[in-house]
């Protein structure tokens, strides 16, 4: 009833981009130019320009997508022809170049064309991985309850530590003001955390406040685990135990938000090498067209 | 003695304000009871600077107060402008709570123990109901409110507030920001209350800002003119007796509904149903003489059509002989008749000849006509085909209709003039499933499905009519379209209705039982007991029947059956019904190859516990009483949110669904979106009857709607949002390139209206939705098809 795009109508696009490339290589194999195999010989022209057609057409994917109205199949069957028609053309463009690089703007736009197709090839490879993985992680949850959560586990700790004074206080309530996830690509990437905290310290016998680095809570959790090693009042230990919970908790979460950030990111990310790179293949690819039949 | 008034009218809602404005007008002896201190309580509520519409559009206005679309504010000034120059005479705090006697000596009782005396009373009272009071000593003292318009009016005062409903907590939370705060609550935990408000109080309790009192209840108020606060008050508490001192109460109790005061007037409602309206004549005059009833308590739910009845109900009182204003709609509604009747006469014409609507009184008929569609098809048009999911009421006044029951076949039965068709739709909810044709010079009216359940709740009669017939034909086409009728008399006579709420058992495993139950609305869910546990098996929808293994001969049932749904069965006795099939080999036959099909689907779905485990989740969400719902498989969502981009971009920038919202199970995830449920619970209570399902399925929301949000409030899955009207949509190709976004309108307070997932029935290629979804992972299904997907998984 339902499936991936991959599978769309049974797999019809990969029969079909098969179906094209074996051709082409039959074709090319077959065909004996005169010299050596090129664009100019007049396969090199049928392959160049089904080629080129099929670039602009993959380029109009970008279009249809946002074509709400658009009758014209459905976005899954584009995605699908995308896909197995954007690997067909790894076959058709380099068999069309004839295997004549060097280097001038021909070999670019052969060059830019393979980089967009292993950017489209990585992106369909994570299209079809990630979405588990980021439910597995997710577990039930959404970034909006997660948030909610640490939300309500923070008001809770601010309460707690007003019975326990200093300097469990601003510790606690400096983790909770310095707590910072995301920022850039790479730190949303790499599952970075940049989370930071104050700890008291003694310089020459005065104390100061010093800022320190809390990524995953561990820190604050090493410094109430330390206070409650040392806490000789029932009532103390009972409230640090509960802090101590509470931050562990908020620990947990954490790491399923970075988690869920970092699947995301590396879900999203190659369309930020796959768009530019078409806009520069695309103009390559007309310097490349002129250039060939006007200075020919 | 005091004086007695020759019109007394309770309730200065636009319904009770118009008959006063009338009155006035005539220089008639007139007193107008409110209840609160200001006119129209009921639009002093409407949130602020809420645009109020006047639908209908195609009714003209008739009253000595004007109306118009326009703002709250705007239309409450003119009233009270109007209400004044008018000379209206009207006393405030004049909740009446008794009225007796009747016509030319009515005493009416005012809580506050004042009485007056009238000739004729007109009750207008809508049906908002009055806040419950607390019902101790002092409850009226003027520190006790039991509204709270702006919390911030209020500044370092001790503030009870009392109840536990979301109201109260919203008000208690909203007002402790400024002053302090006891919250009493009669139970031990606040189990009606929203989650997110649950929150709000225990962030405000911890922070010591609010003290709530558990198990405690007022037992008096008593005011203190030389203490630090207003008043002293007397609770009962779980830990016993004490005194807290106070500034302000502040009561949410929730509303009375007015039945109960209604009845004990005197005035009949005709059955227990909660949207039954009482009985009138043409008049609007109850079962008492001489006590009116006009406005939302009389059935009519719209602001022009009450002020137009206050108008009326004065003249009929002064035995002016006026045309009701809607004289004009039905003699253009008649124009095609063939009859040459006027339009009184085609009224009667009508009512004698249709069968079910005999036990109807006349005001109540003139309604359902001005309401519904009157039809003249030509010979061998088409009224509705199978499939069809048009739930409206067909009768006949004249010639007759051909039914086709038979598919395959084409067998067609003739139904002729006084009969009906259409009740399976309305009843079940499901698709039509009969193409019926016209025959040669019928005439036809078409009542839409919210008129016909007013009436089925109000007139049993009618119901039981109706109910007769649906039996008939529902065991006919089901079972036997090819025997007599009268072959059928036994089975139907010996079948019943029975009614089941959500989670009842119909029968369980292990019992024995020999019913048949033929499901006629809702939906069932068929288990067993495997490896300890209750697992799903099937889904049983409207039109199915289950338990024919027990009249087959194996009395003992191996499943159990439960409704998801209030449901309601057609159950049918054995032993005629085996005679049927001693009768008809070939239904045997084919009652048996159903039987085995659900046999084997069980066994398959026994062998994955996941499967049923699935289907119980996704009954759990609801979705036994969907019909097409959205379902994102989680293990091919990219969450690009296409989906939701392409539902505002096609819906005037608001989305009607929300993506990451809802649960999951297995990797199938319900998002927030509209299920279009065989009977849909946003219907309910639309004043303008603005929500309506599309011959296709999909439950829309028409232009009339006026915005009073009650669907998004009877909506239980919260799919219903109220979105301002207007906005602007940017070009393909802006949001190709630069990624442009629909400009919506900013100012807060622009009209506002219901909006929701209407399947994008305008779009030609179908939901937006799906066919934006890059990677197929947003589906919709019917409910049907569950079971195929609960397998494929
Ligand atoms: C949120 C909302 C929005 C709406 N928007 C619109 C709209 O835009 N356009 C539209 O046409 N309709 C709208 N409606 C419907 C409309 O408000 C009602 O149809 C209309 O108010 C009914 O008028 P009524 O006079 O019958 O009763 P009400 O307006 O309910 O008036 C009843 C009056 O009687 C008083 N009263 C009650 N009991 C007693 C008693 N025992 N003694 C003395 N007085 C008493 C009450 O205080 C009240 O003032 C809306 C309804 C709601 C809830
Ligand atoms: C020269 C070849 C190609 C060009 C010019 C091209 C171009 C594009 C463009 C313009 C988009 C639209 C992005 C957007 O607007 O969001 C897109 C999306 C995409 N392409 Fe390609 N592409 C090419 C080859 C491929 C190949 C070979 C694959 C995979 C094997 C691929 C996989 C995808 C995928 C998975 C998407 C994302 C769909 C989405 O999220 O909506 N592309 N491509
Ligand atoms: S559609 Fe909803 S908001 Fe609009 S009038 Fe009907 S119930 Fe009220
Ligand atoms: S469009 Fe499809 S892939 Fe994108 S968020 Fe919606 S369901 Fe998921």
């Amino acid at each position: 009833m339902h499936g991936s795009f991959l599978s769309h109508r049974g797999g019809f696009w990969f029969w079909f981009a098969l179906t094209l490339v074996l051709a082409s290589v039959v074709a090319y194999v077959w065909h004996e130019p005169i010299g050596l195999p090129n664009g100019g010989s007049w396969l090199g022209y049928t392959l160049g320009t089904i080629a080129a057609l099929l670039i602009v057409w993959l380029t109009l994917f970008g279009v249809r997508k946002r074509a709400y109205y658009s009758r014209l199949g459905s976005v899954k069957g584009w995605l699908s022809a995308h896909v197995y028609l954007g690997g067909s053309l790894l076959v058709l463009g380099t068999l069309h170049s004839g295997f004549q690089f060097g280097m001038n703007i021909h070999t670019l736009a052969w060059l830019l064309m393979v980089l967009v197709i292993v950017s489209g090839f990585y992106g369909a490879w994570v299209y079809w991985r990630y979405p588990n993985r980021i439910t597995r992680n997710r577990d039930g949850m959404t970034r909006d309850l997660i948030f909610r959560e640490i939300a309500d586990i923070d008001r809770k700790a601010s309460l707690i530590v007003e019975g326990l004074g200093s300097p469990a206080d601003r510790m606690v309530i400096s983790a909770i003001q310095l707590f910072q996830v995301g920022g850039g690509a790479w730190q949303q990437l790499g599952g970075r955390d940049r989370s930071q905290m104050m700890i008291g310290v003694l310089k020459e016998k005065q104390k100061s406040w010093k800022r320190v680095s809390n990524s995953r809570q561990q820190r604050l959790l090493d410094e109430l685990t330390g206070l409650l090693s040392r806490s000789t009042e029932p009532k103390e230990a009972a409230l640090l135990q509960e802090l101590i919970d509470l931050v562990s908790r908020k620990a947990r979460l954490l790491k399923q938000l970075l988690n869920d950030i970092r699947l995301q990111g590396l879900m999203e990310i190659w369309l930020y090498c796959h768009i530019p790179l078409t806009l520069a293949l695309l103009a390559t690819l007309t310097a490349h067209i002129v250039s060939v039949f006007f200075y020919w | 003695m005091e004086k007695r008034f020759e019109v007394v009218i309770v309730g200065s809602g636009p319904a009770g304000l118009s008959a006063a404005g009338r009155a006035a007008e005539l220089g008639l002896s007139h007193l107008l009871l409110e209840s609160t201190t200001h006119l129209a309580n009921t639009i002093q509520r409407y949130q602020k600077g809420k645009h109020v519409m006047a639908e209908p559009g195609f009714l003209p206005l008739r009253s000595s107060l004007p109306f118009d679309a326009g703002s709250r504010e705007d239309i409450l000034a003119a009233w009270l402008q109007n209400a004044k120059k008018l000379g209206i005479k009207v006393a405030w705090n004049a909740d009446v709570t008794a009225i007796t006697g009747q016509r030319g000596d009515f005493v009416l009782q005012t809580r506050s123990g004042k009485s007056v005396r009238a000739n004729h009373v007109v009750l207008a009272i809508g049906l908002q109901g009055n806040p419950r009071k607390l019902g101790v000593p002092g409850e009226d003292q003027p520190f006790v409110q039991y509204q709270l318009d702006d919390p911030d009016e209020y500044l370092n005062e001790e503030i009870m507030v009392v109840g536990a409903g979301d109201s109260a907590i919203e008000n208690a939370v909203a007002l402790a920001r400024q002053n302090k705060v006891s919250l009493i609550n009669r139970r031990d935990e606040f189990a009606r209350a929203k989650e997110g408000n649950l929150k709000q109080l225990e962030d405000a309790v911890e922070r010591g800002r609010i003290k709530v009192f558990f198990n405690s209840s007022l037992r008096s108020i008593e005011a203190q003119s030389n203490g630090e606060h207003r008043a002293q008050v007397s609770l009962t508490t779980g830990e016993g007796d004490m005194q807290v001192p106070v500034d302000r109460i502040i009561a949410r109790l929730g509303a009375i509904p007015p039945r109960d005061f209604v009845e004990s007037c005197g005035i009949q409602f005709p059955s227990r149903a909660a949207n039954a309206v009482p009985e009138l004549t043409h008049q609007y005059e109850s079962n008492v003489p001489g006590l009116y009833v006009i406005g939302a308590l009389a059935g009519y739910p719209l602001i022009k059509q009450a002020m137009n009845q206050g108008y009326e109900v004065v003249e009929h009182i002064l035995g002016r002989d006026i045309k009701p204003v809607d004289h004009g709609l039905l003699a253009k509604k008649f124009s095609g008749l063939p009859f040459g009747l006027d339009v009184e006469q085609t009224l009667d014409k009508i009512k004698k000849n249709v069968l079910c609507f005999g036990p109807v009184n006349s005001l109540r008929f003139r309604e359902l006509i001005l309401e519904s569609d009157v039809h003249t098809p030509k010979a061998g048009e088409v009224i509705f085909s199978r499939n069809d999911y048009t739930n409206s009421f067909y009768s006949i006044v004249e010639g007759s209709v051909e039914i086709e029951i038979d598919e395959q076949t084409g067998k067609r039965v003739t139904v002729g003039e006084g009969q009906f068709f259409g009740e399976m739709g309305l009843i079940s909810g499901r698709r039509r499933n009969a193409t019926v044709y016209a025959g040669r010079y019928c005439v036809l009216v078409e009542t839409p499905r919210r008129t016909m359940l007013r009436l089925l709740s109000s007139v049993d009669e009618v119901r039981r009519r109706i109910d007769q017939v649906f039996i008939l034909r529902a065991i006919h086409s089901q079972f036997a379209p090819n025997s007599n009728l009268e072959d059928l008399a036994d089975l139907v006579n010996s079948a019943e209705l029975r009614q089941y709420a959500p989670g009842e058992v119909l029968f369980a495993e292990g019992e024995s039982g020999d019913e048949l139950h033929l499901v006629r609305r809702g939906s069932l869910t068929v288990s067993r007991y495997l490896h300890g546990r209750e697992v799903v098996l099937s889904y049983v929808p409207a039109g199915k029947y289950v338990g024919e293994m027990g009249l087959l001969g194996n009395s003992r049932r191996t499943a159990s059956v439960r409704a998801v749904v209030p449901t309601e069965t057609v159950v049918m006795k054995s032993e005629p019904f085996l005679a049927l099939l001693e009768r008809d080999p070939k239904l045997k036959a084919q009652v048996q190859t159903q039987l085995q099909a659900r046999l084997r689907a069980n066994a398959s779905m026994e062998s994955s516990t996941e499967g049923g485990e699935l289907l119980s989740f996704l009954m759990r969400q609801g979705l036994g009483e969907a019909t097409d719902v959205l379902l994102i498989d989680e293990s091919l969502c990219v969450r690009c949110d296409n989906c939701e981009t392409a539902c505002a971009s096609t819906h005037g920038g608001t989305s009607r669904l929300n993506r990451e919202a809802g649960p999951s199970y297995a990797s199938i995830h319900v998002p927030t979106s509209c299920r279009h449920c065989e009977h849909p619970h946003c219907m309910k209570d639309c004043p303008p009857d603005a929500i309506s399902r599309n011959a296709s399925g999909e439950v829309v929301i028409a232009d009339n709607c006026i915005g009073c949000g009650n669907c998004e409030s009877n909506c239980p899955y919260g799919v219903i949002q109220m979105a301002p009207i207007g906005g602007s949509q940017p070009g393909l190709w802006s949001r190709v390139l630069f990624g442009a976004e629909h400009k919506k309108v900013k100012d807060k307070e622009a009209p506002k209206r219901a909006v929701k997932c209407d399947m994008c029935t305008n779009l030609k290629g179908g939901p937006a939705c799906v066919r934006a979804c890059p990677t197929g992972a947003a589906v919709r299904i019917s409910p049907e098809q569950f079971i195929e997907l609960v397998r494929e998984d």
